[in-house]
């Protein structure tokens, strides 16, 4: 789960990490008391959205005047920001930031991710922030640090002394930073953070260091015990099909292609995705229906792929492992007379009583095309998406 | 032989008298597998399935004299009942369980690393030595003793490559399912290390999918310390980019993690490649007939 920016500086502040003075604005009459809350004659206003590249795109912008910032408001409070990182849609901007300005000095690159390799937390450094990281990864891998550290340990300095060396903080920032890095670690830990990113983690005129952004993902699994941040969740900045769906506990993702899917397991539903491409076609989502194929999670299923106008034909394609194919053939067959599905529909079942359950589609009063062998199903989708 | 479990298994089972704790304890018991016990907290000194049921592993371990776990316990839980198997002194452990916190598997690898014990999963369908023993949830009935060891991260493509490779006459070794999280609690290299040196396996089929770097790394192992043949499929050739990986993650790979990448890491280091999903079979029966 993402937290917008207001809701991870939220979350440094609680950890006495340094931030901004700033206010969060959801209408443009706010803005004036805002700013005048703040304080100052100049301010950084910034739209809220869960993507990078809003600077580029005109989501951040400095102000003079509170009637600036009104404009800003007006223009962005119920509109859609398009980023390099969103799709052409953009995403919803219900939110807007108001913070005091900084005079920047120098902007650096700090994060924290849980690397798969290492299996330790992992520190990453550069001096180079504010700009694309992949990129100085890409070009300038010398100026990047990685510094892992062990579950449970707590004692950090020489791993955050590294870091600070590549950043070439001075003696009195590097003190500042090895506590930051102290705090980090225990926000990290005690929120169940997946990823965190500052960047940039700017040192201001004044020589001292400041997060100036802040991207918090949160690992879902762990929500049960964070309940305060489950209601920072923001259902507006998921794609609606895939909120729909993770609502009902179904994995979806939608894709470009006109051939639905609907599989059962995350590994064979990728796999799936890759035999109609293979034989020609496109698929049109990503839809892991989970292991227990019931009419009520299949008819679910049925109405979310059917919500993209693009899709032509369903392929339906379940291993059954521990539940019988005739049980889901039946489910499958209720679901698309409840859901009311117009278009072609090709059922692949294999495994646990495969082939009564093909009796049972193919006498079906519905017209579905029942074949066992994955090559054909997805040969005989792609035919009928033409 | 076989890998990790065979017909001397002696099986305890944490979560036992919970809806998937016996159903999967009664399809296993009815495979074959060797189920002495179960462990549910506040149930102990009851009979479930015929077996007898304990408050706590170390309890069961006392009576029962088990050499291996299998986990069924909610996602929550799971930490603890990793641990408390492993200080309880059982050497494996199998974990099913989805969704457990990553933070909480950076602990438990950390504590039975420590411990040298072996944990398969979680989030997989668990380990099954065809004939022998069935210890997960993957359907007993398409597998079939037989040559080929399998190892995969996804549930239902290892049914895929058992099914076909079953279809085709050769069976399988053993397989396993390390499981889909980030922190598994055994690698590819664990498991290529056992079937190389498993006598009754011919040829080694490795499932793996898009995210991380397990299968590159996989390969690197194969090259240098697997004589057998390994075949592999990877899924997620269509995926598309940034829907599952972090952004700092992406670049902790270095790069790496698309199915593109894998299949020409895996390539270069003498691996087969089956290109299609339905042809894992019939590209075992081309290199093992060559």
């Amino acid at each position: 789960m993402n937290l917008h920016e207001y809701q991870g500086k939220a979350l440094f502040a609680e950890y006495n990490l340094p931030v901004s003075k700033g206010k969060i604005i959801y209408s443009a009459d706010e803005v004036t008391d805002a700013c005048n809350e703040i304080g100052g004659t100049s301010w950084v206003v910034k739209a809220q959205v869960h993507a990078g590249g809003r600077g580029k795109s005109g989501g951040v912008q400095l102000i003079n005047t509170p009637e600036d910032g009104i404009k800003f408001a007006e223009k962005w409070l119920g509109n859609n920001l398009v980023t390099y990182q969103t799709d052409a849609k953009g995403q919803p901007v219900n939110s807007i930031l108001i913070e005091e300005c900084t005079n920047i000095s120098q902007e650096l690159y700090l994060s924290a991710v849980i690397d798969r390799d290492s299996q330790k937390i992992v520190f990453i450094g550069s001096s180079e922030g504010g700009v694309n990281i992949e990129e100085v990864a890409k070009n300038m891998p010398e100026k990047i640090i990685y510094q892992g550290v062990v579950y449970g340990d707590k004692s950090l300095p020489d791993n955050a002394s590294n870091i600070a060396k590549v950043l070439k903080l001075n003696d009195i920032q590097t003190i500042q930073f090895i506590s930051m890095i102290d705090n980090l670690l225990r926000l990290f830990v005690e929120k169940d953070l997946s990823l965190l990113e500052i960047n940039p983690l700017v040192i201001t005129d004044s020589g001292d260091l400041l997060c100036l952004d802040a991207k918090v993902n949160i690992d879902s699994n762990a929500l049960f015990r964070q309940p305060e941040l489950l209601e920072m969740y923001d259902e507006t900045q998921e794609d609606p099909q895939e909120a729909e769906a993770a609502k009902n506990d179904l994995s979806y993702v939608s894709l470009d292609g006109n051939i639905g899917c609907m599989v059962n397991g995350a590994g064979l539903a990728m796999g799936t995705m890759d035999t109609i491409k293979f034989y020609g076609g496109n698929p049109a989502n990503f839809l892991d229906v989970g292991g227990t194929a019931t009419q009520e999670r299949v008819a679910k299923a049925f109405k979310i792929i059917l919500e993209d106008p693009d899709v032509k034909v369903v392929l339906v394609n379940i291993f059954g492992g521990i539940v019988r194919c005739d049980l889901i053939a039946k489910g499958i067959i209720a679901a698309i007379k409840e859901v009311e599905v117009k278009i072609p529909v090709v059922v692949r079942l294999e495994g646990n009583s495969a082939d009564k359950g093909s009796k049972i589609l193919s006498k079906a009063d519905i017209k579905i095309d029942s074949i066992n062998d994955l090559a054909e199903a997805a040969k005989k989708a792609v035919e009928l998406a033409k | 032989m076989s890998i990790l479990v065979n017909k001397d298994t002696k099986l305890i089972v944490q979560g036992f008298t919970g809806s998937q704790g016996t159903l999967h304890s009664e399809q296993s018991i009815e495979y074959g597998t060797n189920i002495v016990g179960g462990v549910t907290p506040g149930k102990g000194g009851m009979e479930h399935l015929g077996k007898p049921v304990f408050n706590s592993v170390d309890e069961a371990v006392e009576e029962l004299d088990p050499n291996a776990s299998i986990i069924f316990v909610p996602a929550k839980f799971c930490k603890e009942s990793i641990i408390e198997s492993a200080e309880a002194g059982i050497k494996l452990i199998v974990c099913i369980t989805e969704g457990i916190p990553t933070l909480d598997m950076l602990e438990a690898k950390k504590r039975i690393d420590d411990l040298g014990v072996r944990l398969i999963g979680p989030n997989c369908p668990g380990v099954i030595t065809p004939g022998e023993a069935k210890l997960g949830i993957m359907p007993g009935n398409i597998h079939k003793p037989g040559s080929i060891g399998i190892i995969s991260r996804s549930g239902t493509l290892t049914y895929e490559a058992v099914k076909q490779t079953t279809d085709l006459g050769f069976g399988q070794s053993s397989c396993v399912g390390i499981g889909g999280d980030p922190i598994p609690g055994s690698s590819f290299i664990d498991m290529l290390k056992l079937f190389e040196d498993d006598d009754q396996t011919e040829a080694i089929v490795l499932v793996g999918e898009i995210g991380g770097n397990a299968e590159e790394a996989a390969a690197e192992y194969i090259k240098n310390n697997v004589t057998k043949p390994v075949i592999s499929y990877i899924a997620g050739q269509t995926a598309p980019a940034g829907k599952r990986m972090g952004h700092a993650g992406a670049i902790i790979a270095g790069g790496k993690g698309t199915a593109k990448d894998k299949i020409e890491k895996l390539k270069e280091c003498g691996v087969h490649i089956a290109d299609n999903l339905v042809s894992i079979g019939s590209k075992v029966a081309e290199v093992l007939q060559h």
